[in-house]
């Protein structure tokens, strides 16, 4: 456990070093939040239809992606762990004495939470600080709040664990990177990214919502709101832990192939 | 005269060397288009979906949304595939690699254009071109001949921006030693917040759209004109501004290009 | 002729300071010092020498090279090269020099050497005849032969580093800097890369100047020796005046010490140097890595 926190730390400060990385991807996620909650008031506005959400619980879905990007981003894949697949490097990583599964996953949710550590705070004290209707509210109740931090648990496992598979599927081909452009770019509008699913119209929804990539950020964000509460809360929680296993075994089958052909092969 | 075929000469063959070398990895290259292809009909999917709900917004149509989520989609498109070694600058500086560009007896500017040509970045293209042809049809605006130039210009106008704007990003790598990711909020940041009409954000935003980065000019200004929505024939002629901002970018450059002789890295 | 008088060049660097607490405060405020790479480095080389730069790591060699090549502009003290200012006008000066880095490739990956070549060809506008005749001799000389139709990622470091050397001569430099042109290269390849190099001084009068920190390429081609330490020139001379300020000194020592010599861990060396200094063996003095690092030590430049 000390190993992982001695690596949280020296993340979190080398991200720090990188001042203007830091500023950058601050300001990134403060526009793009902004620009978003803009466009949804608009749209409300232009239309009298009902929203599939309330106005209020799109602006906290907006601020909170934002905020905690890095817990979710299936884009920005560990680039150390690719190097290492691209360049073969990785045949040294199961010489060592540890499960390559569990130490990549380690290291993944590491960088993840000391990234999302130094990125939330400013992001979240921003979405406070913009004028009314933008301006992100408190949980909806003491309960959403205690779910919502749950389920983005339960949400960055199983975002994780969807990288571990990609990684060990770049890792049989001869073309990792277009692998990776493929895989994870498939993923964004299923997981939530593009808009939020509930604007997603029937029946394409009821399927999305049962694939795995809903139980990735989808759930936390609304949770917090309360959009996501009571009878369908639950389900979500079971559909997450479902999913969370089943892609870790894939995960860790993969694993146990990849370094059996590379004893075999030598890599 | 001479001096600009020969630096296009040279661009042709750099193009040349980078295609062949791509079509030795043809199968990563067919991945790569794919996988952007369906990251770009994703942007398409979210239009589609949210004006499955709403009819219109700020009276704009889904076909007027559109034509001008292709219009950005395209540029970008065009200028990532140009420019991907302007955006790869830092790392070559970092590695050494721009002493040799300086070592050579061209212009720097064609040298690091030349390190690269991304053909897989068109993949967004085949869903621009889809989205660009239904925004053609739905949209409110009544086609003829100068309305298709100024499309046109649109978009050639669009690629010239992000061109000058990737310059701009750069340029930064001459003055710090971290890249110019600040500079992708502007980039990234058009290509997925310009699918609308940047009067929708707000008067403040369309007028940093116009005066600072000119977004306005390529986008909002001249998609009024091809809807029929301003009296102002001028706004077809817009898109021209970009030429202005590609010669202030340029000029930076050089001025970064100056600083970087005096420092090292 | 390349004359460098009094060339002065500082860098400005960041300070970083370990630490978490450290890092939040460099995220307002950010120190830096200021580090002389060059203090009034002053040298000539005349036409046709072959010389030979060296120091250790950090002494400023590679800044020297590159205000040589133009793409640095010193702070102080002037700088011409067959009466160029080599960063007034970067062009017209670098289509007459060669530059050879031993860590870092210039050619294009994935297509064959020389497809490479004619792009080289393109980008120094070479005219078809010249080319022709620059890349049979350097065929010739360097046994490309075999490569030249391959794709440089499937080629050996030797026979890259081969390939490297040819596409820095493509345009017939006058001046040609070669920084590490033997790193990692094997035996063969390493003599081969020396012979060529004494070749093209030979038959075009090429001036070499060489940074290495393989002594042995120095005794090979360097008729004359630049030391440079901490930013300025230490020593300018031939290899024998170098092997003899190592002796001079380690005499004067020997003579203040008088006989409680103490045994030190530079005990090898010492021995060498005085046994070499009775005039025994000459032999054993040729060790020129040890000799190197004596001196090192005793400029106390490391």
């Amino acid at each position: 456990m000390k190993k992982y926190l001695s690596f949280f730390r020296v993340r979190f400060s080398t991200g720090l070093q990188y001042r203007m990385a830091a500023v950058t991807a601050l300001t990134t996620q403060f526009f793009w939040g902004l620009l978003e909650c803009i466009i949804f008031k608009v749209l409300m506005e232009s239309n009298s239809v009902a929203m599939p959400m309330s106005y209020s619980a799109v602006v906290s879905y907006v601020w909170l992606k934002e905020a905690f990007f890095a817990l979710f981003n299936t884009w920005a894949a560990d680039n150390e762990i690719f190097g290492m697949i691209v360049d073969g490097g990785i045949a040294y990583e199961f010489c060592r004495p540890v499960s390559v599964y569990t130490m990549w996953f380690s290291r993944s949710v590491g960088s993840r939470m000391a990234e999302a550590a130094l990125r939330c705070g400013p992001v979240l004290l921003g979405a406070l600080l913009v004028p009314a209707p933008y301006k992100i509210s408190p949980p909806s109740s003491l309960f959403a709040f205690f779910m919502f931090l749950l389920t983005m648990i339960l949400a960055m496992g199983v975002t994780v664990s969807f990288c571990m598979i990609v990684y060990m599927l770049c890792f049989f081909t001869i073309s990792p990177v277009g692998w990776r452009v493929l895989l994870t770019g498939a993923v964004e509008l299923l997981s939530g990214a593009v808009i939020p699913l509930p604007f997603i119209p029937q029946p394409y929804r009821q399927v999305i919502e049962l694939l795995p990539f809903a139980s990735m950020q989808n759930i936390p964000l609304r949770a917090y709101s309360g959009d996501l509460t009571g009878d369908h809360l639950l389900p979500a929680v079971l559909l997450q832990v479902f999913w969370f296993v089943v892609m870790t075994t894939i995960g860790v089958l993969l694993c146990k192939r990849a370094e059996r052909r590379i004893v075999i092969q030598g890599g | 005269m001479k001096r600009i075929y020969s630096s296009a000469h040279l661009y042709g063959r750099y193009i040349s060397v980078i295609l062949r070398s791509t079509m030795q990895y043809k199968f990563s290259f067919f991945l790569m288009v794919t996988g952007r292809f369906i990251l770009a009909f994703n942007g398409f999917l979210g239009i589609l979906f949210l004006f499955s709900g709403f009819s219109t917004i700020r009276e704009y149509t889904y076909g007027d949304i559109l034509l001008c989520f292709s219009v950005i989609q395209m540029s970008f498109a065009f200028a990532e595939c140009i420019g991907s070694g302007l955006k790869a600058l830092s790392g070559m500086i970092r590695r050494g690699e721009f002493d040799r560009i300086l070592l050579r007896p061209r212009s720097p500017i064609l040298q690091v254009l030349g390190t690269k040509f991304e053909l897989g970045r068109l993949g967004p293209m085949i869903t621009s071109v889809l989205t660009l042809i239904i925004g053609i049809l739905k949209s409110q605006a009544e086609w003829n001949f100068g309305k298709a130039l100024v499309l046109a210009a649109m978009i050639a106008g669009g690629t010239v921006l992000f061109l000058a704007l990737f310059i701009l990003g750069a340029s930064f790598c001459f003055f710090s030693i971290e890249d110019g990711g600040i500079l992708n909020i502007l980039t990234y940041g058009a290509k997925e917040h310009g699918k609308y009409p940047v009067d929708i954000y707000g008067k403040r935003f369309l007028q940093v759209c116009t005066y600072i980065i000119p977004y306005a000019m390529i986008q909002y200004y001249p998609l009024q004109y091809l809807l029929g929505k301003t009296e102002h024939w001028q706004y077809g002629l817009y898109p021209l501004a970009s030429i202005v901002f590609l010669a202030v970018c340029y000029l930076i450059w050089l001025l970064g290009l100056k600083n970087y002789k005096s420092c090292g890295n | 002729m390349i004359v460098m008088d009094n060339v002065c060049k500082s860098y400005k660097v960041a300070k970083r300071n370990a630490g978490l607490k450290e890092a939040c405060k460099a995220l307002f405020h950010r120190e830096t010092e200021e580090i002389q790479a060059l203090k009034d480095v002053s040298f000539q080389i005349a036409d046709g020498e072959m010389v030979g730069y060296i120091g250790p790591n950090g002494a400023g060699k590679s800044s020297t090279i590159k205000i040589l090549s133009g793409i640095l502009t010193p702070d102080r003290g002037t700088c011409s090269i067959d009466g160029r200012i080599p960063w007034k006008n970067r062009v017209e000066h670098v289509k007459q020099i060669g530059v050879v880095f031993g860590q870092r490739s210039q050619l294009w990956w994935d297509i064959p050497v020389v497809d490479s070549f004619e792009l080289i060809k393109e980008i120094y506008s070479i005219t078809t005849p010249a080319y022709k005749d620059s890349l049979e001799e350097l065929t010739s000389l360097l046994q490309l032969e075999e490569i030249l139709k391959t794709p440089t990622r499937q080629l050996s470091l030797g026979q890259r580093m081969r390939c490297e050397i040819a596409a820095s001569l493509l345009h017939r430099p006058r001046l040609l800097f070669l920084d590490e042109p033997t790193i990692g290269l094997d035996a063969v390849s390493k003599l081969a890369v020396r012979d060529f190099i004494k070749k093209m001084n030979t038959e075009h009068g090429t001036t070499v100047l060489l940074t290495t920190h393989d002594m042995q390429d120095i005794e090979a081609i360097a008729d004359r020796v630049i030391l440079i330490g901490r930013g300025k020139v230490l020593l300018d001379g031939t290899l024998q005046d170098m092997k003899q300020l190592v002796k001079q000194e380690n005499m004067e020592k020997k003579a203040e010490e008088g006989k409680n010599f103490k045994e030190n861990e530079y005990i090898q060396a010492d021995k060498y140097v005085e046994e070499n200094a009775n005039g025994e063996d000459k032999e054993r003095f040729d060790n020129l890595d040890q000799v190197v690092a004596k001196l090192y030590r005793q400029l106390d430049i490391l």
